[in-house]
This record gives C-alpha cells, structure tokens and sequence, in this order.
C-alpha cells in the first residue's frame, strides 16, 4: 500500500535484513532446485526457439523468486489460475518437465494435442494450473468463482490467480476484485508488477502509487513485495493464503520484479527497455540472491549447486529428446474435444475432409512462424 | 511508384491522412514506441509526436471506449486491436455503443472511427492468435467490416474507412502481411468501401473470398484452367459489410456456378449470407448448387493449422463439384 513498506526479508548480498519466515530446509532446497529447473528450462527454450524446433517461448528469467516463492506456500491440493510466464509454479509442484515440453513442441502427447501454441498450459496433477488463454485477465474471476465452490463446500482450498502489471487494466481484474472483496473469497491475487506490458512500461498502467493500493478501493487489502526476494515472497503468499483458508478473505499482493527477457521469443526488448535498468536489475538476481542465503545458512556449498544445474540439464535433455521424437496430433484431433460428444454436423465436416484427402491429398505442411 | 508489402501499405495510409488531418489521431497497446507488435505503427510517434500516436492502458473496452468518445468530439480516431482474437473485452462498446450512435440519437451523434486489427491464421498462433470474427461484427448493423488483401486495397481502404462518417471494423489478414507485394500510390487516394474487385476473369464458376483467401482462390482457378481449361473468376469482395449485393449477384448469374470461401468456421459463418443472397435472388441462373469452403467448426488449431486453413485443394475440390455438376 502506499506509504507501508516494501515487505522484504533477503538484502542483495542474501544477508537477512527482516523476519526471516520459518521454512524446514528441504523445503528450501527443493525452491532452490526448481528455481535453478525454471530458467534452465527458460533459457533451453530460447535456444529451441531460436533453432527453429519450437515456434515460441515467453521467457521468465527474473521472475522465479515470485512463481516459486509464491508456490511453495501453496499446497497441491490449492488451485492455481496462472498467466503465461508461471511455469515455475508447475514444476515445484511436480508437473513433469516432459509433459511441458510436449506443450513446447505441441505434439500429440501435449495435453492440448497441440491445440494451443507454446507455454499455453493446461495441468491437473499433481496440481491443478489451470489451462491458460492469451487473452488477458480472463481468469481472475474465474479463480473467484472456483473459490466460491470451495467455499460452499466447506473446503479450506485456497486459490492463486496471477497477473501482471497490465493484466490490472482488464476488465476481468476489475470484475474478479469486485467480486472477491463482497464473497469475501479465499483468493490470493497475485500481480507480477515485472516492470513492462510488452512495450509499455507499469506507469503507463496506473496512475495509482502502484498496483498493491488498488485493493483498498475493493476491500480487498493489497501488500507489496520484494519480487526478486524468495523469502518475502514466500512469506506474504503464505500470510495469504492463511487469510483465505481461516475465512479471513482475499488478498491482493503486487510482486516487484523485473522482466529480464522480451515479452515473448518474438520481442526485441532493447528497442524499449534501457540498458541501465537491466544492469540494475540483474544485481537483483533472484536465484543469485537465494543461493548467497542458503550457503550462509550452510545449506548449499558448490557441489550441491553444480548437481542442481546438472540435474537440471538432463531432465530438460532427455524431455527434449522425448518431445522431440513424440508423434504430431493426429488430423481428427482437430474435430475431438469441442463437445463432450461430436456432433453429427462436426463429425460429417471431419468425414468430408478426410474423403477430400482422399482424392486430393495431404495438406502441404504449414509454413506459419509466429511473428509477435 | 513504390513498391510495398501490405503492412507497409497500412503504414503509409496512416501517415498520408495523419499528415493531411490534424484529427487523425492512433493509439493502442504497443503502437507507440515499439510500432505496434506487427510494426504497422512504426514511426509514427517520432514523425506525429506522442498526442497524436500514443499507448494506452491494456483495455480493448477502454480503448474502443474512448475512440467512441473521441469520435464524439472531433477526433477521428484510429485504434488498434492488438490481434483480432482480443476484440472480445470491446465487443459491447462496438455492438452497443459505436454500431447505434448514430441511430439511438437521430444522428445528432455519430462515431467517425476506425478499429484496425490483425486477424485469420497461418501464423502458428493458436487458439487466440488466429481468428476469423467477421461473422460477429457483419451481424451488427452500424458497423461497416473491410478486409483487404493487397497493398493497394489495404492503403485505398484504410483511408476510405477513415474518411467515412460512420465506424469502420478494419481487418488486416496478417497471413499475407510480409508475403504479399505490390505497387501503390503515393499520396492520397481511395478506394470506395462497398464494392468488390475482380481479381481473375472467367465465365465458367465463380469463387467469392477475402482476405488472405483470395490468394487462395487465385491458386486454385489457375489449377483448374491448367488442368481443365476451365476458367474460373475470383472476386474478392473486399467490403464485406455493406456487402455490394449486385455486384455478387452479377458475377453469380453470369457464371452459374459459385463457390465461396473463407477461413472462418462454417456454421453461421459468412458465406452463408452469400449463398441464401443467390439462393434468394439468382437461383434460376444456378447450375450447380453452391459450395462453401471454410474452415471447421472448431476452435482454431496450433499444430494441425494447415488442414484447418482451406487450401487450394479445397478450393480445387470444390470447383470440381460445382463444375461437373
């Protein structure tokens, strides 16, 4: 809120500074892991990108304090209604890297079929992050509705919704605070305040003293982090999410972090964001910031590092090659899954085509490349 | 004269009127510094200055709201979507808001504007990045709805709908934004919204499209005259909304064999209002009767968008059993 503090608990040199929030070290470990997990993947899918072998990647480098941070206060069984960069979030909770990167390849072993284009995720188990869309803020009132059949069962679920700093002029922001702060819902909004909606820098989305106090205006009570702080993170998720389940109600938690890549794969980010503010930023590292703490607590030497990295790379490499070799969708998986039963209109259009290629063959193999 | 892709032709539009028309204003998410994500805008903050192309908050309803108002006062706004596939949050500011001012007030409001938008698929874009919305937006009196498909249309149209008294839904296949070139004027020029162009001659069927399907059609009428000797025209209706009537009828009965193509679902789709208009007008000149070809009735695919999107052979199917009927 304007005029409270920036909630921080981590300085840069990974000294604590504020209430060091109690976390048993395994539990430390495995964020650190999966941190280290998040932009191996990351920056595997840039490459992947790049080469040619994936059509697209939105990169997250920066922002792995706020997903895992964030996740490890949840519990498997809370939902989590995501935005596009929060893969971070899956992975700690177990989502195999395999399974996303049959997403990245979107092939037949996706769970979209390949329906949906890269990093649009959909998974259940072992935590339900639920399948995303590219069109912005639709789901913050959708993670307040599934939070009010928790609530009328009496279940003590608590329910993540992330966003970023644009996300907050949607429509669906406005409708999903509005209706969390009079259910009194067992939501925590989280706004990834990374600094940039694509081009457009947070202060051209607000003129509010930044996004935490927006809450107030709804009842809804709204508390800024240190974003690239593992610690605070963890702590103010934590804080709320014990709100939600006691019936205390939603909170609003504005994460203050930094987009160190490009909106997506297909964004040139130095035409837009200064160099000075990268370098200041990259002396914010997060993961950086979370190992100084874990080795001055004597939890994490080199060895254990390097076996994070190394672990790291060769999930992510055998996933490659798996996602890789997996079949392509098969064609009458376009016509599947729009009705629970297809209709006989929708299975004769199928029919129709496949008869067409009978006779005139398979289609040519698109060239489309995805140019956002 | 220069030789430009369609995006450029957009490009150049915007500067034309923007240099000639102090009203003209551009905003939108991305089009400022960055030029828009397509780069459709580039440069015009630098030559216009930031009151005249400007970002604006990531709201599709605030930002056909406040080209509703600026409309209203004196400006002649031109907002873009950022991808067609996010028109969704606007859809009641432009259905009941910018397509019934003029009507609800007598005319003592109206909404000279422009929403440009990218839309249509082949671009590896997914379920959200590949839509073809038309159908909704023809439904809606009030609106008019362009597509072009070459540079010179794309820069004649623009300026048309900017011009126009009344709001223009401008979609831009972006498919064919990069890969289709052509000449075009400097300066100012027009091309009149509400009539079609004849992109082939022939007198033996007719294959109605727009868009990047008119490509499409091209490709597959020169199939079939290579293969068949037969010769099919391809009309591109280009303003589908007011859609000029006698000029589809015309080409329908002189022809007697129609196809009409587009990438959007089927069901309800927009060729279905070209069909039921020759059913109802032009039956009797009918010799076979009329095919659509489009795309599923299914959300839009990733992986498997090349048999989604019609291809020439569908099209080339298609004339088959319209021409041995």
């Amino acid at each position: 809120m304007a005029g409270q503090a920036v909630l921080s608990v981590l300085r840069e040199d990974g000294v604590v500074q504020g209430q060091e929030p109690e976390i048993a070290p395994d539990t430390l470990l495995h964020a650190y892991r999966t941190m280290v997990l998040t932009r191996h993947l990351d920056e595997r899918a840039m490459r992947l990108q790049r080469a040619g072998r994936i059509g697209f990647t939105v990169p997250n480098k920066g922002v792995e304090a706020v997903q895992i941070g964030s996740a490890a206060a949840l519990r498997s069984s809370d939902w989590i209604f995501p935005s596009y960069r929060d893969f971070g979030m899956a992975l700690y909770h177990g989502v195999p890297v395999e399974q996303m990167l049959h997403g990245m390849f979107c092939n037949g072993l996706d769970n979209s079929r390949g329906r949906q284009m890269p990093v649009h995720y959909s998974f259940a188990d072992p935590i339900r992050f639920v399948s995303i869309s590219s069109p912005i803020g639709t789901h913050i009132p959708q993670a307040v509705g599934a939070a009010r059949a928790a609530q009328q069962r009496g279940e003590d679920t608590a329910f993540l919704t992330s966003f970023g700093d644009g996300g907050t002029s949607s429509l669906g922001f406005h409708s999903g605070l509005v209706f969390a702060g009079v259910w009194k819902s067992p939501v925590i909004f989280l706004c990834q305040n990374n600094g940039w909606a694509i081009s457009c820098p947070a202060d051209k989305q607000t003129g509010s003293d930044g996004f935490a106090v927006k809450g107030e205006g709804y009842g809804v009570p709204g508390v800024q982090v240190d974003g690239n702080d593992f610690l605070a993170m963890y702590s103010a998720v934590r804080t709320a999410v014990a709100r939600a389940r006691s019936g205390g109600g939603p909170t609003l938690i504005e994460a203050i972090t930094m987009r160190m890549g490009g909106h997506s794969s297909s964004d040139d980010p130095t035409k837009y964001v200064p160099a000075a503010m990268l370098e200041s930023w990259a002396k914010k590292d997060p993961i950086v910031r979370f190992e100084k703490y874990l080795r001055r607590r004597g939890l994490l030497d080199d060895a254990q590092a390097q076996a994070a990295l190394a672990a790291a790379e060769a999930q992510v490499a055998a996933a490659v090659e798996a996602a890789e070799k997996a079949p392509l969708p098969a064609t009458e998986t376009i016509f599947s899954d729009v009705y629970a039963e297809v209709p006989p209109s929708l299975r004769k259009q199928g029919r129709d085509y496949f008869e067409m290629m009978s006779r005139h063959g398979e289609a040519a193999a698109g060239d489309g490349a995805f140019p956002l | 004269m220069p030789t430009l892709t369609l995006i450029q032709a957009v490009n150049d539009a915007l500067k034309t009127v923007m240099r000639q028309d102090q009203r003209v204003v551009v905003f939108g998410e991305d089009v400022g510094l960055k030029g828009g994500v397509f780069l459709a805008t580039e440069g015009l903050t630098k030559e216009f200055g930031e009151q005249r192309c400007f970002d604006t908050p990531l709201s599709e309803d605030g930002i056909i709201g406040a080209a509703i108002g600026m409309a209203l006062n004196g400006l002649l706004p031109v907002a873009e979507i950022q991808f067609q596939d996010f028109i969704f949050p606007a859809f009641d500011q432009i259905v009941s808001e910018a397509a019934k001012f003029r009507y609800r007030s007598g005319g003592m409001y109206t909404v000279p504007m422009v929403i440009r938008t990218p839309y249509g698929g082949g671009i590896k874009g997914g379920l959200y990045h590949s839509q073809s919305g038309e159908a909704y937006f023809c439904h809606t009196p009030g609106i008019k709805v362009v597509v072009p498909s070459t540079p010179y249309d794309a820069k004649g149209l623009l300026i048309a709908a900017i011009e126009d008294p009344d709001p223009v839904l401008f979609l831009e296949p972006k498919r064919i934004y990069r890969s289709v070139k052509g000449e075009v004027p400097e300066g100012h020029y027009t091309v009149p919204l509400g009539t079609t162009r004849t992109v082939r001659e022939g007198n033996d069927a007719v294959v109605f499209a727009y868009g990047a399907m008119v490509s499409v059609a091209t490709i597959a009428a020169e199939k079939v005259a290579a293969e068949q000797g037969k010769q099919v025209r391809v009309v591109d209706l280009r303003t589908l909304s007011p859609l000029d009537e006698d000029s589809v009828l015309e080409h329908a009965k002189q022809t007697g064999r129609v196809v009409v193509l587009h990438e959007a679902p089927r069901f309800c789709g927009y060729g279905g209002e070209i069909s039921a208009l020759i059913a109802e007008h032009a039956i009797e000149y009918m010799e076979a009767p009329i095919v659509r070809v489009t795309g599923f009735d299914t959300p839009f695919p990733n992986t498997l968008e090349h048999h989604y999107l019609p291809d020439e052979r569908r099209v080339c199917d298609a004339l088959e059993k319209v021409l041995t009927f």
